[in-house]
């Protein structure tokens, strides 16, 4: 139970914070829940959880009517920072905590409201250096290094903030729903 | 994931079904890398038809035998590559550095 208060305490502290730097963008949260939450997961380290993580996105965002390349651009970029998680902040032990939150929220958009799907990844890993969020640039043909930017290529927002030990990646993609169900 | 070899005339052709991500993706670079470097066929041919998925560790492999291949003048050839893939290889601006191929024909045929 402290586990869990201790979560939602962090929860709500990033969520003031959250609203408080992003005001200047209008960003209201969606009225069909309380705070918006539409999915949370809590897992461990373990990379063979990563394809169950996957499969939840897959239908989520396929729930929530985004086309099929914006499914798989969300479900991808999830799956890189949780490898990034993995791989950097806990150094690939297999046991560490990790939350994944969604949330559906809105923002005035130039044409009206926007739709989108935020996502918190959370973990309890060392501090993220910011110089290391940088990513490599994509000119040299070399392996590895190429997590941030499909992350950055696939999502409208990338966040990161270290608050009260725990490193908090906040990903957002906007979209206009579709009607028809997609297959992603 | 499963990755199986066989052999026609002068290629190797690894057949992986499944994803491939940071779970498996060093199974995939091992598997690649002693077939370039022990048996150095002409020919790499990778089928990646029922790949549905491939994260950035699976790119990184694929690199590194493309690499190796280089290195040793051998073909390293892709085909069958899923929406997902081809996605993840151009937003990586690695589709234009692989040879890519509609179909297994095409590969073996080029």
């Amino acid at each position: 139970m402290n586990g869990v208060r201790a979560t939602q305490s962090l929860m709500k502290t990033f969520r003031r914070a959250r609203e408080r730097d992003t005001k200047p963008h209008a960003e209201v949260r969606a009225a069909a829940s309380k705070n918006g939450l539409l999915l949370k997961l809590e897992l461990h380290s373990d990379p063979r959880l990563l394809s169950a993580v996957r499969g939840a996105l897959e239908r989520l965002t396929e729930v929530m009517g985004l086309s099929a390349p914006e499914c798989r651009s969300v479900t991808r970029a999830v799956d890189e920072a949780l490898t990034n998680i993995m791989r950097h902040c806990y150094g690939g032990r297999l046991d560490q905590p990790i939350e994944v939150t969604c949330s559906r929220i809105r923002r005035r958009g130039a044409v009206g409201p926007e739709e989108g799907l935020e996502i918190l990844l959370c973990d309890r890993g060392p501090a993220v250096d910011p110089a290391k969020l940088r990513g490599r640039p994509l000119d040299e043909i070399r392996p590895g290094g190429l997590g941030l930017h499909l992350i950055r290529q696939s999502m409208d927002t990338v966040e990161y903030r270290r608050m009260r030990g725990t490193n908090q990646f906040r990903l957002v993609k906007y979209f206009n729903p579709v009607k028809s169900q997609p297959n992603c | 994931m499963q990755i199986l070899a066989r052999y026609i005339n002068t290629a190797t052709i690894f057949d992986v079904s499944g994803d491939i991500d940071l779970a498996n993706s060093p199974e995939v670079r091992k598997a690649l890398l002693h077939e370039v470097r022990e048996n150095r066929p002409p020919r790499v041919v990778m089928n990646l038809s029922k790949v549905r998925y491939i994260d950035s560790s699976g790119v990184a492999s694929l690199v590194e035998g493309l690499k190796a291949s280089r290195d040793l003048g051998l073909r390293f050839i892709l085909f069958g590559l899923s929406p997902s893939a081809r996605e993840v290889l151009q937003l990586s601006r690695l589709l234009r550095i692989f040879e890519v191929y509609d179909n297994e024909d095409q590969a073996l045929a080029s």
